[in-house]
């Protein structure tokens, strides 16, 4: 389809801004000499452009998202509804305290409940998604051990099985990483852990369950490992929903957390954002968590505050669809929403890993790893291949090549507020696809075929890089 | 209690048998019972839409809307064109993650496409990704993007938003780089105390247009220096005024950033908003996030997909360029949709209005006794300190106008945009003139 631009035609606009009623007064400063190609284009050719634009997006209110590790559920409308109240949406950030009561109390109540769900003392809204969050956490562990003085607590121990986002943010807080490997059963690998820890070690990331939807029981004793090194254990929350009501990572032995407002307490994911990624810590923290916060002495920042990641309270928008959320299920449903993600995560690992051969088969948390290592070598077919020809099911498909440790890998996460019925079609058009692709691998090759384009070629975009449009003149 | 759950017990019970279990419970059997949460959560029991509305209704009504609004400082009051919202509500764009699919997401991947044109358009740069957290952030990876074995040395001016510098800072907590300073004269930067403080170890300089005090810098002296000396020019800038000033492409920046959140956000407390970060053809591969790129399918139709992706955490983990995953794409796509809104004549328009009403508050506030603490060219803020700021400010909240932010006793820091009509401003005055 055409860009905008290519839609615009001289002339054309929309009268938006009243005529000005006070005289043109201009500064004396250098103006903008070079033209500026925004389109020319009228209201209605707006939003047909973008209708048509939604018509080649897939949504979770368009159909089914087993999009491993991103946790797809359902965006109660009611969230929506609550956020875009004009008493939230004109709010200045910088409005003098007793102006804004409302918004403080929605951060207050937001820090409470999530606090009670992780077993944390103190929140912090601020980072603006998750890998924010994990920065943020980074840096209240490198606040600490500043503190202490630990000069040589220059490492941060990850696993192999850790999303890319962990390394990434223990580095930009100025840490090393030190890898660990999974053992066989995607744990944790115990012996390892005890090699590679040392008075170096300054903490450890953890998600657990981990990615490959497993919860590592040795969960306590690894945390209480790290903390004997003098170590911090840091709480990846990605997969919260699997445990949330049921398991709090502050009783098992962490002391810094992130959460993924946008994956485990249902507010959208906007096409890739706005998320919001809350950090939560243990007393003995509290006092360097970023950004002006309900303190002990008032509406101010704490006292060793390692200052601010975003301008003021962070995705507040965000926070209060969150807290919508939380008050909708309340109390109960926290572990009832856990508890059927597993669920259906089960039943459809179940009703698949006759054909498919599953990671670690055993009972899995809210998803589950497949690996097609052998239809691949069989066929030809690759994990690749299969989530192409999900496509033209209508289903959104799983995350592919992750986590690392397993190959040709697939992963599934269906959520708790998909119905058995959508569960049991999704299960027949799997199936369908590993019997088709063992019977013709090339059909499978060609896939998707109903989609607006086909297979796009990445190498051609990495290394001919267009990244915007170019005008003539 | 809405759970959003649509499987009934029966059914939840129905499937646990069907697949071997024996209840909801049995399928934790495999986590030790010491790690597991004994009790109920202190959370209140689950509510009726209904009263969920109601509630959070509530605590909304317990902060004052203004609908005068005379503050910036970061945070912009813009008329944010009916269409924004429309177009932004759709739910294949609310509800869809990262597009990773390529094939279903060529919607989110042409909108982000679009913006990124539209960005390099505003900015007059070359190449731009698809939007970080907020204008702080952005600066702050920025910073980052400059920062070379044998350069580690970051240079802002005072002139420039104190969050902005504090954002800088927190993220360099744990890194080696040094930040620096640069004093400020008479409300700008001072380029003369910039020459002898850079050296072959600086890495970037800092500054913001309009700067934190509203004032127009000399950017053409500043750039010129930080060149000279071999570091990169960073370039914060309020995007409204884009349509109307000189641009960081014209004035030679190496990088562009700035808070997006004038461009069809609403002031929401503080977010979301979105960073926009766009630089040269020399050093977009330094670029964090996510970008879109064109390419072609199967059979050569044109298409688009997240590119350059090897420097980005998925793909490089510990060596990565930076962190983040998910950033602020809804956003971006408003940004998309009020630009194409207003269009190349709307934004000049906006920026006309902001600056020509800014003076008319500044010459107005001046009759009433307020002087005008620099006197330097300024966009749509400027400084008055020659007045009791708790005072007036108490005064002008009791006609239910937000007033300038209070830089200390006598200081307030003005802003005006298209927002603002005549009368408004004339009201603002007459209180002022009542006051002081």
């Amino acid at each position: 389809m055409k860009l905008i631009f290519e839609k615009s035609y001289q002339g054309r606009g929309n009268h938006i801004f009243p005529s000005l009623d006070v005289e043109v007064g201009i500064p004396e400063s250098a103006m903008r000499n070079r033209k500026n190609h925004l389109p020319e284009i009228s209201e209605n050719e707006i939003v047909r452009h973008y209708t048509e634009l939604a018509k080649r997006a897939h949504g979770v209110n368009t159909g089914f998202y087993p999009l491993g590790s991103c946790t797809m559920k359902h965006n109660p409308k009611v969230s929506e509804r609550v956020a875009s109240n004009p008493k939230f949406v004109n709010i200045h950030p910088l409005q003098p305290i007793e102006t804004t009561e409302g918004c403080r109390e929605v951060l207050k109540r937001t820090e409470e409940y999530l606090c009670e769900i992780t077993g944390m003392d103190a929140m912090t809204f601020q980072p603006a998604a998750g890998a924010h969050g994990e920065f943020t956490g980074m840096l209240l562990i490198k606040a600490y051990h500043k503190k202490k003085e630990n000069y040589d607590k220059t490492e941060i121990i990850v696993p192999d099985s850790a999303h890319g986002t962990n390394p990434a943010s223990a580095v930009m807080a100025g840490f090393e990483i030190v890898n660990i490997k999974s053992d066989k059963n995607g744990m944790v690998d115990l012996k390892e852990l005890e090699e590679k820890i040392s008075e170096k070690t300054a903490g450890i990331m953890l998600t657990n369950p981990n990615t490959v939807g497993l919860f590592d029981n040795n969960i306590l004793k690894i945390t209480q490992m790290v903390h004997d090194a003098g170590g911090l254990c840091y709480y990846d929350g990605a997969n919260l929903n699997a445990v949330m009501g049921i398991v709090r990572p502050g009783d098992v032995g962490f002391d810094v957390t992130h959460l993924n407002i946008h994956k485990t307490f249902s507010t959208p994911h906007g096409g890739g954002g706005p998320g919001s990624g809350p950090c939560g810590c243990k007393e003995f923290l509290r006092q360097f968590l970023p950004g002006i916060r309900e303190t002990k002495n008032g509406y101010e920042m704490e006292t060793e505050t390692i200052g601010n990641v975003t301008g003021y309270y962070g995705n507040f928008l965000v926070v209060v669809k969150a807290l919508a959320y939380l008050l909708s299920i309340g109390s109960d449903g926290v572990s009832l929403s856990a508890k059927n993600a597993v669920l259906n995560a089960n039943y459809m690992m179940h009703k698949l890993k006759d054909i498919y051969d599953v990671a670690y088969d055993r009972t899995c948390m809210h998803e589950f790893v497949l690996t097609l290592e052998k239809l691949k070598e069989d066929t030809g077919v690759s994990a690749l291949d299969i989530s192409k020809a999900l496509l033209d099911y209508g289903i959104h498909p799983p995350t592919m090549y992750f986590p690392l440790i397993v190959h040709e890998a697939l992963m599934i996460e269906p959520t708790e507020t998909e119905s058995k019925e959508v569960l049991n079609e999704a299960i027949l058009a799997f199936r369908k696809i590993y019997e088709d692709a063992l019977k013709n691998p090339d059909k499978a090759l060609k896939a998707p075929i109903s989609t607006p384009v086909g297979r796009l070629d990445e190498v051609q975009a990495a290394r001919k890089p267009v990244l915007r449009y170019e005008f003539e003149s | 209690m809405g759970t959003f759950i649509p499987n009934t017990r029966e059914e939840q019970k129905s499937m646990l048998e069907e697949i071997g279990y024996s209840s909801l419970d049995d399928l934790f059997k495999d986590i030790p019972t010491e790690c597991m949460f004994k009790g109920e959560l202190n959370i209140p029991k689950g509510k009726a839409e209904l009263e969920v509305v109601r509630e959070i209704d509530k605590m909304a009504d317990r902060n004052k809307m203004y609908k005068k609004i005379f503050r910036g400082a970061g945070a912009y009051y813009h008329y944010v064109p009916s269409i924004v919202d429309t177009v932004s509500n759709k739910e294949e764009f609310v509800t869809s993650y990262t597009p990773y699919q390529a094939e279903i997401s060529q919607g989110i991947l042409q909108s982000i496409f679009e913006y990124q044109t539209m960005i390099c358009e505003l900015t007059g740069m070359e190449a731009t990704n698809a939007s970080v957290y907020d204008g702080c952030s952005a600066a702050a990876e920025a910073c980052t993007m400059c920062i070379e074995r044998k350069r580690r040395k970051i240079y802002i001016s005072e002139t420039v938003d104190p969050r902005i510098i504090e954002t800088i800072r927190t993220y360099n907590f744990g890194s080696d780089a040094e930040i620096l300073m640069v004093p400020k004269v008479d409300g700008e930067t001072d380029s003369k105390s910039l020459k002898d403080m850079l050296d072959d170890q600086s890495a970037c300089l800092v500054i913001q247009q309009p700067n934190y005090f509203g004032i127009l810098e000399e950017v053409d002296a500043l750039s010129d220096v930080v060149h000279e000396a071999g570091a990169k020019l960073i370039m914060s800038c309020n995007p409204i005024s884009l349509g109307l000033l000189k641009t960081p492409g014209e004035y030679g920046a190496d990088i562009a950033v700035g808070e997006g959140q004038p461009l069809g956000l609403g002031l929401a407390y503080g977010g979301p908003y979105l960073g926009f970060m766009a630089t040269t053809k020399k050093m977009f591969r330094k670029l964090p996030g996510r970008i879109a790129g064109e390419t072609v399918d199967k059979n050569g139709e044109r298409g688009f997909v997240l590119t350059l992706q090897a420097r980005e955490q998925h793909i490089r983990r510990e060596k990565a360029s930076s962190n983040i995953c998910s950033n602020q794409a809804l956003c971006a796509l408003k940004v998309a949709v009020y630009l194409s809104a207003v269009g190349p004549k709307g934004i000049k328009e906006v920026a006309v209005q902001c600056t020509s009403k800014a003076h008319y508050l500044q010459k107005g506030l001046e009759k009433a006794g307020l002087k005008l603490e620099y006197d330097k060219p300024f966009f749509n803020e400027f400084v008055t300190d020659s007045c009791d700021s708790s005072k007036l400010l108490k005064a002008l909240d009791e006609k239910d106008i937000l007033g300038g932010l209070p830089l200390g006793d006598n200081r307030i820091l003005w802003c005006a945009t298209e927002m603002a009509t005549k009368e408004d401003m004339d009201e603002l005055i007459n209180a002022t003139k009542e006051v002081s």
